[in-house]
């Protein structure tokens, strides 16, 4: 049962990470990337990730993909529904997409993973907080340092722009 | 061999039917969930619906509606035009369903599709008792906050794909309200779960149980009470609900983000809607109130009247939404985004502050 | 905790039939005639007058970077919430260093007047004052 749940989040992940990429509308995209967040939600479910999965619709749906349609709204020389995108830079994309095809192949192949004997589903949030507050103190602080820098060099440049 | 190979093929066969029976009744009880919470949830809507106009009326000095009513005997004598928004809705099904030629067909289509079925998984982790959670999820307050981005989502879709400019200017506000008025709920959220120590929505309500002063709005006074007070106005804004109904502004953009919509699809947006608003309802009691708990201790507080108690507690919120609505002006835009980011922001940290020191220096 | 998703993979899957359902019932009940005056834009019962693009306003975009910066960090606030019971004093000031750098940034945007909206000019009306 849950791999057919898992064949099924992971084909629509994949169908609705191929409508976003070929999708000449930039909406159209953004919509292919909405179904794209939720399987991959649903897959990170089936790995008892509970925490991480709310997490990443919160996150990726609501903030990013919502700062993505605000910014197709923003942007200039787009016109109604009949918003286009086209494809430049063919050749230099693809070098540089199979060349990321080819590190993260690598990386995956060559890891060593740890092999859980079998997954278990327990809650992972309050195990998630107590390593944040001991082990990974200061990746923990370090990210709000990140958070900021992020904050004001973004409202920076919007500022400008 | 292959009788021994076959024999093993049967046993293997007859060890898995016992794990799929149980995987079946609970994919039935999982079914059921849904219908009943799918009706309820369309029902609720209708009844919010009636209410809402009956408030508004009586607040006006008005009646509203009088008229609908049936020819079966004893709904008869119920009156005050019960029937209304039944009325309403079956107009709805039987209306024209216009397209504009310019929208975008299929996404014009899809938003009421996201939206609705959004907030109906919403639902799915309400506590309306003790055992009568469907989905009794561990990060269930957590899932919330989550799941209300898609509605934003569909949101911005629907005016987009209606190619219509208030309709497009409904959504980006209907947009940046939710969206700045996350932050203040969900920091007003963080306050209850330090003090409880759960995502859980059920053990977020055990927590309170016993008695009207366990209630976690009279917790860590004053700092728990600022923190409902945060909720309670960041939900009326995210409900787009006046004061803060600038994405519906009649005035000014027609009807927001569904102005190109019409008959049932209409109808899904509007359900969605009042849906939302019992939901709010719910969380609200859930995270405040005591939930199911009953008020009176362990008086009355038996699996029929938690859902009383459940019901009585969120429709207690929506009257006062109500009320607010007929009673206070709309805001302007600045002062909207003034009052997320410069009020409901800093003060939701304070109150997280203070009860962050109270239970330090206390317990 | 599987099952508890899979009810909202089940209430996620029946809200989209409901929806389906009632359109394809409203489909089969209506009367369909549409013509070109009907399924043109509304606009106040005018023509349309230009594209329905408009140019927003940059702040749009700020507030929500704002909101994505402040979401991130409210979803490490979560599971610290969760466990601050138990760990006690050094974990409440570790998150209140956290939130502190964090409001710094706020305090900037504000500083800064990206959380300011174009308010009204106040303008005295024209022979109530002397």
């Amino acid at each position: 049962m849950q791999d057919i749940m898992f064949y099924m989040f992971a084909a629509l992940t994949i169908a609705s990470a191929g409508v976003m990429v070929f999708s000449r509308s930039v909406i159209y995209s953004a919509v292919g990337l909405l179904f794209t967040f939720f399987g991959v939600a649903g897959i990170y479910v089936l790995l008892a990730a509970d925490f991480v999965a709310v997490a990443q619709v919160m996150i990726y749906v609501g903030g990013i993909l919502v700062l993505l349609l605000f910014g197709v709204m923003l942007s200039q020389r787009v016109t109604g529904v009949n918003m286009r995108t086209e494809t430049l830079q063919t050749v230099p994309a693809a070098i540089v997409a199979v060349g990321v095809l080819f590190i993260l192949f690598r990386v995956i192949s060559k890891t060593e993973w740890l092999v859980k004997a079998k997954t278990t589903f327990e809650p992972t949030t309050a195990k998630l907080g107590t390593l944040l507050m001991t082990d990974y103190l200061i990746p923990f602080e370090i990210v709000s340092v990140l958070l900021l820098g992020a904050l004001i060099g973004a409202a920076f440049i919007a500022r400008k722009g | 061999m292959p009788v021994l190979s076959a024999n093993h093929a049967v046993i293997n066969a007859l060890s898995i039917l016992p794990t799929f029976s149980e995987t079946l009744t609970n994919v039935l009880f999982m079914v059921l969930g849904a219908v009943i919470i799918t009706g309820l949830a369309a029902l609720l809507a209708l009844v919010s619906v009636y209410l809402e106009r009956k408030v508004s009326a009586h607040m006006q000095d008005r009646l509203g509606p009088m008229e609908v009513n049936t020819e079966i005997p004893i709904l008869k004598n119920i009156g005050h035009g019960w029937a209304q928004t039944l009325a309403d809705a079956f107009k709805l099904l039987l209306k024209e369903d216009i397209v504009p030629a310019a929208a975008d067909k299929k996404l014009h289509l899809l938003a009421p599709f996201i939206v609705f079925a959004a907030t109906l998984a919403a639902f799915a982790v309400l506590p309306f008792g003790r055992n009568l959670i469907p989905s009794d999820l561990n990060v269930g307050v957590f899932y919330l906050i989550a799941i209300s981005s898609f509605v934003v989502v569909g949101i911005i879709l629907a005016g987009w794909a209606s190619n219509n400019k208030w309709s497009l200017l409904g959504a980006m506000r209907s947009a940046a309200q939710i969206v700045s008025f996350e932050i203040p709920a969900s920091v007003s959220v963080l306050v209850v779960i330090m003090a409880v120590g759960s995502l859980n929505l059920g053990e977020i309500v055990e927590f309170q149980e016993g008695g009207i002063h366990r209630w976690l709005i009279w917790r860590f006074f004053p700092f728990n009470l600022l923190a409902f007070f945060i909720f309670f106005v960041a939900s009326l804004a995210e409900l787009n609900r006046a004061p803060f109904d600038l994405p519906e502004a009649e005035s000014e953009i027609i009807a927001g983000f569904h102005t190109e919509y019409s008959g049932m699809k209409f109808a899904m947006f509007f359900l969605a809607e009042y849906a939302n608003m019992f939901l709010v309802g719910v969380i609200i009691s859930t995270l405040f109130l005591g939930g199911w708990s009953s008020p009176f201790g362990s008086f009355l507080n038996s699996a029929p009247f938690q859902v009383f108690w459940v019901f009585v507690k969120s429709f207690a919120i929506i009257f006062v939404h109500m009320w607010l609505r007929w009673t206070l002006p709309r805001v302007r835009v600045d002062q909207l985004m003034y009052t997320s980011w410069k009020v409901l922001t800093p003060f939701a940290f304070v109150s997280m502050l203070g009860v962050g020191l109270w239970m330090i220096l206390i317990q | 905790m599987l099952y508890n998703f899979a009810t909202i993979l089940v209430f996620l899957v029946f809200g989209c039939l409901f929806v389906g359902v009632n359109l394809l019932l409203s489909r089969l009940l209506q009367t369909r005639n549409p013509f070109p005056m009907k399924v043109s834009t509304y606009e106040c019962g005018e023509l349309p007058e230009g594209d329905s693009w408009i140019q927003f306003n940059i702040r749009f975009y700020v507030i929500a970077l704002i909101f994505l910066i402040f979401e991130v960090e409210i979803v490490f606030l979560f599971p610290w919430a969760v466990v601050f019971k138990h760990l006690g004093t050094f974990a409440f000031v570790e998150m209140m260093i956290f939130i502190a750098i964090l409001l710094v940034g706020l305090a900037y945007v504000w500083v800064k007047g990206d959380l300011e909206w174009d308010k009204p000019k106040q303008v005295p009306a024209q022979g109530l004052l002397p």
